[in-house]
C-alpha cells in the first residue's frame, strides 16, 4: 500500500509522532510543515515562561513553544538533539521543541480512542484521543485546540 | 464547459474605478477651461468601455445608465455639441452614479433606481435640446456649418489642415481600413477628399491585398493637428503622412490645393501661431498616454514574498562576507573582492524591489480637484488649488494611510483658511484663494505640504481657548511652536460655528495620530493675514526602518532612529532617586526619568550601574525618558517583520528583525515603551504605599 492510496483513504489518517518526557505524542502531519534543529531563540520580553523567543526561518519571525514547560514537565536542556517542530496552523507558524521525532504512523479511525474524561480540573481540550498501533499508546494533539490554548491570539481563519 | 463570468467581475469593477477616476481627472480638466480633444476621448472611452463590460456581465442597470452619458459624449466629441460647465456638473454627478452603481452591484446592494432614473432623465432631457442652443455656441460648431461649405468661395477664413495620406503597401495586411480613417476625419469638420489612383497597377498585376492608392484631404474646422494624429494613430508607421495648417487660402489654394502653398506670405504667421498650441497638444497627449500604458497588475502579497527572499539574500550575502573575512592567500581576496561586488548588486536589487512597492502620490492627490471645486462651490468661496510633485513616490502603506490625514487637512484650509471673496478682497488679497498642495523627497523621507493664503492661524484666539479648556494655566506663556500645537489637542476647536464640514473639534488629534502612527511627524506655519501651512514628514516606507543597534546582556535591541534625541554617558552628580517615584538624571535643565531596559524586559544585564552603560534619551508624544542600555552597537536599515502575523502584537515592541548573522532582533516602540515604563512605576508606587 502507497503513500498515495492511504491518502486518499478517508478513513485513515497520518501522524507525526514524537517524543516528549518519557510519552509518545502525535499531531497530524498535514499541519506539519518542517523539523528542524535547535538553534539559538530571542526571547520576548513579557511572555509566558512556556513561549522560549522567537526564530529567524527564512525570513519569517516564527515563535517556539515549550511542549515541556506548557505541560509542567521536567524542563530538559536544549542541544543540538533537541528537535523543533514548524506547525503551519492557518496561516500562523508556530515551533514546538520535542525531545525527538520517532515516525509516522497511519491510523485508522476505530483505532483511534476518545480521551477519557479526567476530572474537571484537567484540561483535556487540545488532545484529539489516544491512538494505539503495535500495543503503543500515543497521545494525540489537535494542533489547532493547542494553539488556541497557548494563547498566541486568535488563530486566523483557515485559508 | 461554461465559461464563468463572475471570475472577472472583480477585474472588472477595479478597473472600472480606476476608469472613472481619470474621467474625472479628465472632466476637471475640462470644467478648468481647457477643451482638448484627447480629454473628451479619455472620458469617451471610459464610458465606452464601462458600459461595454457591464454589458458582458449582465449588468443592464449600469450599461443601460452608461449608455446614455455615451451618447451625450458622442455628440460632444463629434463637435456636435460645445462643452459647457453644465455639461461637466451633469457628467461629474453620471460619474459618481456609475460609481455608485458599479458599488451597489458589487456588493449586490439595491441600486437606487430614482437617482439614476432622475439622472438619466437629465441627460435625456439634454440630447432632445438642440445642440446649437447651448448658452455659449462654440468656435467649433459655429465653425462648423461655415466649413461644411465646400473651400470653393474665395475667402474662407477657416483655419483647418491639408493631409496628405499615403498609406504603404502593408496597410490592409494588418487589418487597417483607410475608409474608416476617412470616417473619422469627417467627423471633425468638413473635408474635401481627393483619390490618387495613378499607382494602381493594370488588373493582370493586382495585388487585392496591396493598398496602392492614396489620398489628399482638405479639413477645415478649428481641429487641433494632434486631434487629426489622432485619428491616423493606428497606422502612423504604415503611412506617409504629411499634415500642414491651411491658414488662410487663397481662392488659387481652394481651387487647386497643392503642396506648394505653404510658401505664401500670409500663411507663415498663422502657421507659426497654429505651432506652439498644437505642439502643447502633441505633448498632453503624449503624457496620458505615458500615464496610461507600461504597467501590469500584481498582488502586493506576491511583491512582499519577492522583498523577503530578498531580505534573506541579503542576510545570507552577509554571513558570507563574515565567513569569509578570515581568510588567507590569493584566492581569498578574489573571494572578498566578488563578494563586494555581490553586496553591492544585492543592495541594488533590494532597492528596486523596495521600489516595486512604491507609487505615486497623485493617486492621492487626484482626489483634491473634486474635493476643493465641490467645497469651495459649497461654501461659497473661490478657490485654486495647485499640485506639485504629484510623481514623487511613496510605500503603498504609507499612501493608503495618508489619504485621509491629507483630505482632512485640505477640508479645514477651505473651510477655516480660506476667506470670503469679499473679505479677501477687503484685505488686499485676490477674490479666489490658492490652496497648494506639495510633496517632495528631502534625506530620506518624503515631505508633503498643505498651504493656503487665507487668514492665518489665530495665535490669540487658540491661546484663550486652550486657557479656558485648562490645557494651558492662564499665566503660562507659550511659543509660537507649541500654541499651534495646541490645536492637535483631542477636541479643540476654535470655530465659532460648528458647520458641516469642520469646526467640530475632531481631526487635528485624529491626523497628528494618524501621522506619528507612520512614523512621521507635522509642524504647523502661519502668518496671521498671509496664510497657514501644514508639513508632513513621512517615512519613504514602512517596510524598512532606519535602526540604532542597542545591546542589553546577550539580546540586542533595534531602536527607531527618529525616536533618538542624543546618547550620552552619566555623571554620578546628574542622577538622583525619588523615594517611590524611580531615578531621575538632569539633562542640562530638564529632569528626566531614567528606564532601565533590562529591569522592564526582565533580561540580564551586563551592567546595573548608571555610571558604567550608557543613556539614550528617546522621545515619543512629547515625553522624553533615558533608556538605559549596556553598549550601542552600529547603525543599519533593517526590514520590519510583523511580530503578529505568527503570535500577538507586544506593547513595547514594533516588530522584529533579522540580523546580519540570522537572528532576530526586536525593534522597540518607543511610546510603548514609555506606556509600560509608567504602568510598572505605578504599580511600583501603589505597592509601596
Amino acid at each position: 500500500m502507497n503513500v498515495t492510496s492511504l491518502a486518499a483513504n478517508a478513513d485513515t489518517q497520518q501522524f507525526l509522532t514524537f517524543k516528549l518526557a518519557g510519552e509518545e505524542y502525535g499531531v497530524g502531519i498535514l499541519s506539519v510543515q518542517e523539523i528542524r534543529g535547535w538553534s539559538a531563540v530571542t526571547a520576548i520580553p513579557h511572555s509566558p515562561n512556556w513561549l522560549l523567543g522567537v526564530i529567524n526561518l527564512r525570513g519569517a519571525v516564527v515563535p517556539i513553544i515549550d511542549l515541556r514547560i506548557k505541560f509542567n514537565f521536567a524542563k530538559a536542556d536544549y542541544n543540538e538533539f533537541t528537535v523543533v517542530i514548524i506547525l503551519n496552523v492557518g496561516a500562523r507558524v508556530t515551533g514546538i521543541v520535542v525531545d525527538g521525532v520517532s515516525d509516522v504512523i497511519t491510523l485508522a479511525d476505530e483505532q483511534i480512542k476518545p480521551a477519557p474524561s479526567l476530572g474537571s480540573n484537567t484540561d483535556t481540550s487540545h488532545i484529539i484521543g489516544f491512538g494505539t498501533l503495535d500495543e503503543r499508546m500515543r497521545i494525540l494533539m489537535d494542533v489547532e485546540k493547542l494553539m488556541a490554548s497557548a494563547d498566541l491570539g486568535s488563530i486566523k481563519s483557515l485559508q | 464547459m461554461t465559461l464563468d463570468l463572475a471570475q472577472f467581475h472583480d477585474t472588472f469593477f477595479e478597473e472600472s474605478f480606476e476608469a472613472l477616476d481619470s474621467m474625472e481627472a479628465a472632466l476637471l480638466k475640462l470644467s478648468a477651461g481647457e477643451v482638448d480633444f484627447e480629454l473628451i476621448n479619455t472620458i469617451f472611452r471610459v464610458a465606452h468601455s464601462i458600459k461595454g463590460g457591464a454589458a458582458t456581465f449582465g449588468f443592464t442597470d449600469v450599461a443601460g445608465f452608461t449608455h446614455v452619458a455615451e451618447t451625450l459624449l458622442d455628440q460632444i466629441r463629434a463637435g456636435k455639441r460645445q462643452v459647457t460647465p453644465d455639461l461637466v456638473d451633469l457628467f461629474l454627478r453620471s460619474g459618481d452614479l456609475m460609481r455608485g452603481m458599479l458599488v451597489a452591484t458589487k456588493d449586490k446592494q439595491p441600486l437606487d433606481k430614482a437617482r439614476v432614473a432622475a439622472l438619466h432623465g437629465e441627460i435625456e432631457a439634454v440630447l432632445a435640446s438642440e445642440p446649437g442652443s447651448s448658452a455659449a455656441p462654440a468656435p467649433a460648431a459655429a465653425a462648423a456649418p461655415v466649413a461644411a461649405k465646400p473651400a470653393a468661395s474665395a475667402v474662407t477664413q477657416q483655419p483647418g489642415w491639408k493631409i496628405s495620406f499615403v498609406p504603404g503597401p502593408q496597410l490592409l495586411r494588418h487589418g487597417n481600413d483607410p475608409l474608416r480613417i476617412l470616417r473619422e476625419l469627417s467627423t471633425l469638420g468638413a473635408c474635401v477628399v481627393r483619390v490618387d489612383a495613378m499607382k494602381i497597377p493594370p488588373l493582370s498585376d493586382l495585388d487585392a491585398e496591396e493598398c496602392k492608392m492614396s489620398w489628399n484631404i482638405d479639413l477645415s474646422g478649428d481641429v487641433t493637428e494632434a486631434a487629426v494624429r489622432a485619428v491616423f494613430e493606428w497606422v502612423e508607421g504604415e503611412c506617409d503622412l504629411r499634415i500642414q495648417p491651411i491658414g488662410v487660402a487663397t481662392p488659387v489654394a481652394a481651387a487647386a490645393p497643392a503642396a506648394g502653398t505653404a510658401a505664401t506670405p500670409v500663411q507663415v504667421p498663422a502657421a507659426i501661431a497654429a505651432a506652439p498650441a498644437a505642439s502643447r497638444a502633441v505633448e498632453a497627449a503624449a503624457e496620458a498616454r505615458g500615464g496610461e500604458g507600461g504597467s501590469i497588475r500584481v498582488s502586493i502579497e506576491k511583491i512582499d514574498e519577492l522583498l523577503n527572499s530578498v531580505g534573506e539574500l541579503v542576510i545570507t550575502q552577509s554571513v558570507l562576507s563574515q565567513l569569509a573575512a578570515p581568510l588567507e592567500g590569493r584566492d581569498a581576496d578574489e573571494l572578498r573582492n566578488a563578494l563586494v561586488q555581490l553586496e553591492r548588486h544585492m543592495r541594488s536589487l533590494q532597492e528596486s524591489v523596495m521600489r516595486v512597492r512604491m507609487l505615486p502620490i497623485s493617486f492621492v492627490f487626484n482626489r483634491f480637484p473634486r474635493l476643493v471645486r465641490d467645497l469651495g462651490q459649497r461654501l461659497g468661496k473661490k478657490i485654486e488649488l495647485r499640485m506639485n510633485g504629484d510623481t514623487t513616490e511613496l510605500d503603498k502603506t504609507v499612501l493608503e494611510k495618508i489619504g485621509d490625514p491629507l483630505v482632512h487637512l485640505v477640508r479645514n484650509s477651505i473651510d477655516h483658511g480660506i476667506e470670503m471673496p469679499d473679505a479677501r478682497v477687503a484685505n488686499g488679497k485676490s477674490a479666489s484663494g490658492t490652496i497648494e498642495l506639495n510633496a517632495y523627497h528631502k534625506g530620506g523621507s518624503v515631505v508633503v505640504e498643505v498651504s493656503d493664503d487665507g487668514g492665518g492661524l489665530k495665535k490669540d484666539k487658540i491661546l484663550a481657548k486652550a486657557r479656558e479648556r485648562g490645557l494651558v494655566a492662564a499665566d503660562e506663556e507659550l511659543s509660537e511652536d507649541r500654541i499651534f500645537n495646541l490645536i492637535f489637542a483631542p477636541g479643540f476647536s476654535t470655530a465659532d460655528v460648528v458647520s458641516d464640514v469642520s469646526g467640530r473639534g475632531v481631526g487635528m488629534d485624529v491626523v497628528k495620530r494618524n501621522i506619528n502612527e507612520l512614523g512621521g511627524h507635522v509642524q504647523i506655519y502661519s502668518t496671521p493675514g498671509k496664510g497657514s501651512m501644514v508639513r508632513i514628514r513621512l517615512p519613504l516606507t514602512l517596510a524598512i526602518l532606519d535602526g540604532q543597534l542597542a545591546r542589553v546582556g546577550n539580546e540586542v535591541y533595534v531602536v527607531p532612529i527618529v525616536s533618538i534625541v542624543e546618547t550620552m554617558q552619566v555623571r554620578k552628580e546628574m542622577v538622583s532617586s525619588i523615594a517611590n517615584q524611580g531615578e531621575v538624571f538632569r539633562l542640562r535643565d530638564e529632569y528626566l526619568p531614567v528606564v532601565r531596559l533590562y529591569d522592564l524586559f526582565g533580561i540580564k544585564p551586563d551592567h546595573t550601574d548608571l555610571l558604567n552603560g550608557l543613556l539614550m534619551i528617546v522621545e515619543a508624544d512629547g515625553k522624553r525618558v533615558g533608556l538605559f542600555v549596556d553598549e550601542l552597537m552600529s547603525q543599519q536599515q533593517v526590514v520590519i517583520k510583523s511580530l503578529e502575523t505568527n503570535f500577538r502584537p507586544v506593547t513595547g515592541l514594533a516588530g522584529a528583525t533579522m540580523l546580519g548573522d540570522g537572528r532576530v532582533a526586536l525593534i522597540l516602540d518607543v511610546p510603548g515603551v514609555i506606556t509600560r515604563f509608567q504602568q510598572a512605576s505605578r504599580d511600583a508606587a501603589q505597592r509601596a504605599a
